[in-house]
C-alpha cells in the first residue's frame, strides 16, 4: 500500500513557467496507471516516491514505513526506499553483462542466495540464453525484460515504471503488457506505471489516475473514467470524445427526460441530476456511440444534419468527420452500405448522451 | 658516441610514478568537484588550474618554500626518511605532479560529469551506496577518458623542465631528467647527445599521443 500526499512548487524561471505539483492518492496491490500529457508532472511523482526529488510539503508512506515526511524532516535516501524503478531508457549498466546487471541489484543478499536468485530471475524472464551478453547486444524485448527483472530482484515493496512502452513496436508492446500482467499476478505489490497512452491504461490499469498540470483531476477504473469523465478537462485529455457545447432547455426528472439545444437544433437525452435549466454544458459522447446515415427528408428526432468532411480509415473501423467537429465511428460494412449518401444525418442515441 | 641513458630512464620512472600518484589524487579531487558541494569549491577549482598559467619558475619557487629543508613539510619528510626531499629524484616526482594534476583533474571531472546520470540513479535505486556507485558505475563508465587523460599527463610530465630544475636541480646521474640533460648537452656543446635525446623524446611523444587519440576515439564509438 502506497499513500502519498505531496506538494512541490517550482517558481517561474526565464526559460520555464511556474509549475506546482499538488496531489494525494493511495494505491494497493495491482497496477495503477498515471495518465497525463507531457509536462503534467508524471515522472516527477515517480522521482518523489523513489527519493530522487524532495517535495516541499507532505508525506509519503509505503506499507508502514515513512519514506518522506516534511513535518518531521524524514527524507529517506533512494537506497533505503525499496522501490523498484524501471527507467524510461531502461538504464541497464552498459559495461556489465545482463547477469552482472542482475547480480549488482541483488548485492544485499548473501552470496549463495544471490546466485540462486539471479538464476531464478533469468529463468523466469526467459533471459538465461542471453545472460552473458551486454545491453548493446540485446534485443529490445530482452532489454525490457532485463530492466524489469533487475528492478524486481531485490524484492521491492513497490514497482515504478516510467513510460515503459515508449518507442516500442506493436509486438514488443504486447509482449510487455503480457509480462506486466504476469508481474501483477506473481509479485503482489503495487505497480505504478506512467503513460500518456490511453490504450495502455485499458490494457493494464486496475486503477487510472488522470493528471493535469500537477493535479489529479480524476481517478478510478479506466472503464469508468472513460464512461464518465468528471470534467470537460478530463474528457479532452482522454481525447476520445466528441465535445459539443449545448444548452439545457428542459429537465424532467419524472419522465427521466431532458432536452438540449445544439446550435439551432434540439435533441433529447436522459435526466441529468444536479443541473439546472438554462445551464451551458458540454455534451460528451464517444464516436462509436453515435450513428451516421443518409438524410431522408426532414431529420428525425435526435438526428442532426451534417456535412461529411473527411473519411479516416482505421484498422477495424472507419471514422467519419463531420461539420461542427463531430466524429462518428462506424464499422467497415456499415460504411460500405452508407458511402453513397449525398446528405448525412448524425444520430444521437438518448441513452449515450452524457454532459460534463 | 657514448650515450648516457640514465636521464631517459629517470624521466620515465619519474613520469610513471608522478602519473600514478596524480591519478589517485586527481580522481579524488575530480570526484569532490563533480559531486560535492562544499565551501571553497571554487577556490579549489581555481587552485587546481593554477599550474597551467603560472610560469614554472614561480611554481618552483613556491615549492622550494613549501618543501624546502627549513619548511614544516621538509622537516617532517627529513624526520621520517632521514634525508631531505629537495634535490632528489623524489623532488622531481613532486615537480612532475604539478603538471599532471591540472590535466587529470580537469579531464577526470569532465569525464565523471559526462556519465549519464540515469545509470547512477538506477544504481542508487538498486540500493548501492555512494561509494559503490562511484567505483562500480561512474568510474568504469568514465575510465577511457580518464585513461586517455592519464596518458597525456604522462607525456606532459616527461618533459618538465622549469619546476624540476628549481627543486630537483641538475645533478648528473641523480636528478638529471631528459629535459634537463638536453639543456645541459646544448649548453656544453654536445650537439650529438642533444639531437639523440630530442629525437627519442619526440618519437615517444608521437607514440603516446597516437595511443591517447585511439583511446578517446574508442570511447566515442
Amino acid at each position: 500500500m502506497l499513500e502519498l500526499r505531496i506538494r512541490k512548487r517550482f517558481p517561474a524561471r526565464p526559460d520555464s513557467a511556474p509549475f506546482s505539483l499538488e496531489l494525494e492518492f493511495r494505491m494497493a496491490a495491482g497496477i495503477s496507471v498515471l495518465f497525463g500529457p507531457s509536462g503534467s508532472g508524471k515522472t516527477l511523482i515517480l522521482d518523489c516516491i523513489a527519493g530522487f526529488a524532495a517535495p516541499d510539503e507532505g508525506r509519503i508512506m509505503l506499507d508502514d514505513e515513512i519514506l518522506f515526511d516534511a513535518a518531521s524532516g524524514v527524507h529517506l535516501a533512494p537506497q533505503k526506499r525499496h522501490c523498484g524503478y524501471v527507467f524510461q531508457n531502461y538504464a541497464l549498466f552498459p559495461h556489465m553483462t545482463l547477469r552482472q546487471n542482475l547480480a549488482f541489484a541483488a548485492e544485499r543478499r548473501p552470496r549463495l542466495e544471490r546466485h540462486r536468485k539471479v538464476n531464478e530471475m533469468l529463468e523466469r524472464f526467459h533471459l538465461t540464453d542471453a545472460a552473458g551478453r551486454r545491453p548493446h547486444e540485446l534485443s529490445g524485448g530482452q532489454k525490457q525484460r532485463c530492466s524489469i527483472a533487475r528492478a524486481l530482484i531485490g524484492s521491492p515493496k513497490l514497482l515504478l515504471l516510467d513510460e515503459p512502452a515508449r518507442g516500442l513496436d506493436a509486438p514488443l508492446r504486447s509482449e510487455l503488457y503480457q509480462l506486466l500482467r504476469q508481474v501483477r499476478a506473481g509479485f503482489q505489490i503495487p505497480v505504478l506505471l506512467v503513460t500518456h497512452d490511453l490504450d495502455e491504461c485499458f490494457e493494464l490499469g486496475d486503477e487510472m489516475l488522470v493528471l493535469r498540470d500537477g493535479r489529479l483531476v480524476q481517478s478510478g477504473p479506466p472503464r469508468s473514467v472513460a464512461d464518465k469523465p468528471a470534467s470537460v478537462e478530463v474528457a479532452r485529455l482522454l481525447g476520445i470524445f466528441n465535445l459539443l457545447e449545448a444548452d439545457i432547455v428542459e429537465l424532467n426528472p419524472q419522465r427521466n427526460l431532458s432536452r438540449l439545444r445544439l446550435g439551432d437544433l434540439e435533441i433529447s437525452g436522459t435526466y441529468f441530476p444536479g443541473r439546472l435549466k438554462g445551464d451551458r454544458v458540454w455534451l460528451c459522447v464517444r464516436p462509436d456511440q453515435l450513428t451516421a446515415g443518409g438524410r431522408d427528408g426532414a431529420p428525425g428526432p435526435n438526428q442532426i444534419p451534417a456535412q461529411l468532411l473527411r473519411v479516416v480509415e482505421a484498422p477495424g473501423a472507419v471514422r467519419l468527420e463531420f461539420s461542427g467537429g463531430i466524429r462518428v465511428e462506424v464499422t467497415r460494412p456499415e460504411f460500405e452500405r452508407q458511402k453513397h449518401n449525398k446528405e448525412w444525418v448524425v444520430g444521437f442515441p438518448p441513452q449515450a448522451l452524457r454532459i460534463v | 658516441m657514448q650515450v648516457d641513458w640514465f636521464p631517459l630512464w629517470l624521466s620515465l620512472k619519474v613520469a610513471a610514478i608522478a602519473t600514478a600518484l596524480s591519478l589517485a589524487l586527481g580522481i579524488w579531487v575530480a570526484y569532490l568537484l563533480a559531486n560535492r558541494r562544499f565551501r571553497g569549491k571554487e577556490v579549489l577549482n581555481a587552485a587546481v588550474a593554477l599550474p597551467l598559467v603560472l610560469p614554472p619558475t614561480v611554481l618552483g619557487y613556491y615549492l622550494l618554500i613549501l618543501i624546502g629543508r627549513p619548511s614544516p613539510f621538509g622537516r617532517l619528510y627529513e624526520w621520517i626518511t632521514g634525508s631531505p626531499l629537495v634535490f632528489t629524484w623524489q623532488a622531481a616526482v613532486v615537480a612532475a605532479m604539478f603538471h599532471a594534476i591540472p590535466l587529470l583533474v580537469i579531464s577526470a571531472r569532465a569525464a565523471l560529469e559526462s556519465v549519464d546520470k540515469s545509470y547512477e540513479r538506477a544504481a542508487r535505486n538498486l540500493g548501492a551506496t555512494e561509494w559503490r556507485v562511484f567505483w562500480k558505475i561512474t568510474l568504469p563508465l568514465a575510465r577511457r577518458s580518464i585513461l586517455a587523460a592519464a596518458i597525456l599527463a604522462f607525456a606532459r610530465t616527461l618533459g618538465d623542465f622549469g619546476i624540476t630544475i628549481m627543486i630537483a636541480g641538475n645533478i648528473p646521474r641523480r636528478t638529471q631528467t631528459v629535459a634537463v640533460a638536453i639543456y645541459d648537452a646544448v649548453e656544453s656543446g654536445n650537439g650529438a647527445l642533444a639531437r639523440t635525446l630530442v629525437l627519442i623524446i619526440s618519437a615517444l611523444a608521437i607514440v603516446i599521443l597516437a595511443l591517447a587519440n585511439r583511446l578517446a576515439q574508442r570511447q566515442a564509438a
